[in-house]
């Protein structure tokens, strides 16, 4: 049995490792297009900041790790899927036989329709390359224009600000992380931004970049033109399918899967931020692109490529960001859902702030600033469908109750396990 | 057969002893806000739940972890932090279901419960019976794996344990 890979991100990493941890004989090869070993883009963060160096951003650390596992690592591009051949072509010359195959080949930034994204100076930060580039750029004193305060603009905002470069955000929503955040906690991420000295322009857009001599300007929609010796283009990312096309693999944002994780192709199976799987609160499928999700997929796929049918339940949508020492998180339904309800916490002055929502007593989604004590318990009450009964009230009256909310409903607590 | 922390909240009466314990053990002081083991207080009706890592099996903060810096210890199940490897992202904080991740700013990066190395102090030090150190089927660590397979709406005390072994736990 040859279980094929393409993608050595998390991913297609976890789920090598699950194959092996379930088939001691089976043969195993991850097809990776990037000239490093396999890493995270999650750690570049730190890394642009040089808190590690390139290995610290490596997923496994020992250096003979995939061997010792029969894991055979090959760097190639996979240009097409012949899937009823079960026969994969590389770009860089011949083809590869698969029983099985995990497409797990992530997502790309996606490009904005700018006129002048294409010019020098403007960069992703999405790949290691890019993020030795941006080091190499990053001077003191530079000028920054970072496009797109979403989640991965939010998230390398620091490791910007940090390097003194001369920092401006922009970002065409009227919040920062509009994704994840509402408009009371988006606007005090801004603000706590601008408190730090970073300019953020919301509710703004960039309507074109021009060279000129050797620097670029910026030309925003609120009549403003900022200069800029770089351009860092952060404005959401797109499933890597293109390749896929005409292999009857079928596809919508991202790949189509059913609860096997399994493609429109029998045998052929997808993972991470290509795969358009479900998601645990809304029931529909979606792709999250988010790194807890890339290694739950990795695991079931796993499991399922091996023989153990492994039904995958859903994936939480969910996220933490800190943002310049200011830490956010958003679970699920963090936006609300009809008929629901929701009570909130704001502490402006405090940069604090907590909202839970509510679906009957059940609770479905949150978002939370400036709290990080035992914020998992969110995740766990939210997929654990846990009836809140009486402390849903208690959470309106005080949402900061959540740990207790959680062990008062599920463990036994009080004298003689009297449920609280 | 690997040990592993019984938690019996019916027992505890909230004196911190655990708390002091831990914090002094792994951070070298006496500081109930630096214990990883932490007890809730239900001060409307007086009760208290020693609560922390149970080291479950499905292990969502190590899976999640993109650098590898969660890692299991081989001699007591215990999923410990590397804090050299750890880059202080939080995805695990968000990734465990039980809350028993925690991101400490001083350091930058996440703690959790590491069994002490297979001789927990919480568990030493508590006077009540409440923490106690046992094999690992006496725990109840089935129920709460069983929570992740649910899809349907349970009412909570379908979740509370059936019935409780006598602590076997000897004080030195
Ligand atoms: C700066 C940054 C910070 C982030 N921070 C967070 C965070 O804090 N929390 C979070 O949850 N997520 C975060 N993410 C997102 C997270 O990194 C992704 O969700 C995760 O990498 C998805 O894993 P994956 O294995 O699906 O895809 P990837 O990690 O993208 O790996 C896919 C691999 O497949 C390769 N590939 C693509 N096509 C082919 C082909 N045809 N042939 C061969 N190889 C191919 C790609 O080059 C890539 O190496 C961050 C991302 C970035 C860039």
């Amino acid at each position: 049995m040859h279980h094929v890979i393409i993608g050595a991100g998390p991913a297609g990493v976890v789920a090598a490792e699950h194959i092996r941890r379930l088939d001691a004989d089976a043969k195993i090869s991850i097809i990776g297009d990037e000239p490093e070993p396999p890493y995270s883009r999650m750690a570049i963060p730190y890394f642009l900041i040089k808190q590690i160096d390139e290995k610290g951003t490596h997923l496994r650390k020992g250096a003979d790790h995939f061997a010792g596992l029969g894991i055979d690592l090959v760097q190639d591009r996979v240009a097409t899927v012949d899937a009823a051949g079960k026969q994969l072509s590389l770009a860089g010359g011949g083809s590869v036989a698969f029983d099985r195959l995990l497409i797990a080949t992530g997502s790309s930034p996606a490009t904005p329709p700018v006129p002048g994204v294409e010019s020098q100076g403007v960069y992703n930060c999405w790949t290691l390359e890019d993020a030795r580039n941006i080091v190499s750029l990053c001077q003191p004193g530079n000028r920054v224009v970072l496009m797109g305060a979403g989640f991965i603009g939010c998230i390398i905002l620091e490791a910007l600000a940090s390097s003194g470069v001369d920092l401006t955000v922009v970002e065409m929503e009227n919040r920062m992380v509009p994704r994840m955040m509402n408009e009371a906690s988006g606007g005090l991420i801004k603000a706590w931004c601008e408190h730090k000295g970073v300019r953020v322009h919301t509710s703004t857009k960039v309507e074109a970049i021009e060279a000129s001599g050797g620097a670029l300007n910026v030309v925003l929609s609120n009549a403003e033109t900022a200069g800029a010796d770089m351009v860092i283009s952060a404005t959401g990312v797109r499933s890597n399918i293109g390749f896929l096309e005409g292999s009857g693999i079928d596809t919508d944002h991202g790949i189509l899967v059913d609860t096997h994780l399994e493609t429109s192709q029998p045998g052929i199976y997808a993972a991470g931020d290509v795969c358009q799987g479900k998601d645990f609160s809304t029931g529909e499928y979606s792709v999250q692109a988010i790194q807890p999700t890339a290694a739950d997929h990795g695991r079931i796929a796993a499991s399922n490529m091996a023989g153990m049918s492994q039904v995958h339940q859903g994936s939480v949508n969910m996220n933490v960001l800190d943002t310049m020492g200011l830490i956010s998180s958003s679970f699920g339904m963090w936006m609300g859902v009809d008929g629901g309800e929701s009570t909130e916490l704001n502490d402006p002055g405090g940069f604090k702030y907590l909202n839970l929502q509510f679906a009957d007593d059940l609770l479905v989604g949150a978002s939370s600033l400036g709290l990080t004590d035992n914020v998992g318990v969110l995740r766990g009450l939210i997929q654990s469908r846990t009836r809140l009964g009486e402390w849903k009230d208690r959470l309106i009256q005080d949402p900061t109750r959540i740990m207790e909310a959680y062990l008062a409903r599920t463990q036994a607590v009080g004298f003689n396990a009297y449920v609280v | 057969m690997l040990r592993a922390l019984k938690l019996e909240p019916e027992k505890c009466t909230g004196c911190l002893q655990c708390e002091m314990a831990c914090s002094y053990e792994n951070e070298g002081v006496f500081n109930p806000s630096k214990s990883r083991i932490k007890v809730f207080m239900f001060h409307d009706t007086g009760r208290f739940a020693p609560y922390t890592c149970t080291q479950c099996d499905e292990a969502w903060c190590m899976h999640a972890c993109p650098v590898e810096a969660i890692v299991v210890n081989e001699t007591t199940g215990a999923k410990e932090v590397l804090e050299d490897t750890c880059v202080g992202c939080k995805v695990c904080t968000i990734a465990c279901p039980f809350g028993t991740v925690n991101y400490n700013s001083a350091s930058g990066k996440v703690v959790k419960c590491d069994l002490c190395g297979g001789d927990p102090w919480c568990a030493k030090a508590c006077p009540t019976g409440a923490i106690t150190y046992v094999d690992g089927d006496h725990t109840g660590l089935d129920r709460m794996r069983a929570w992740a397979q649910r899809s349907q709406p349970v009412e909570a005390s379908f979740n509370t344990p059936a019935s409780k072994d006598v602590s076997s736990y000897q004080r030195a």
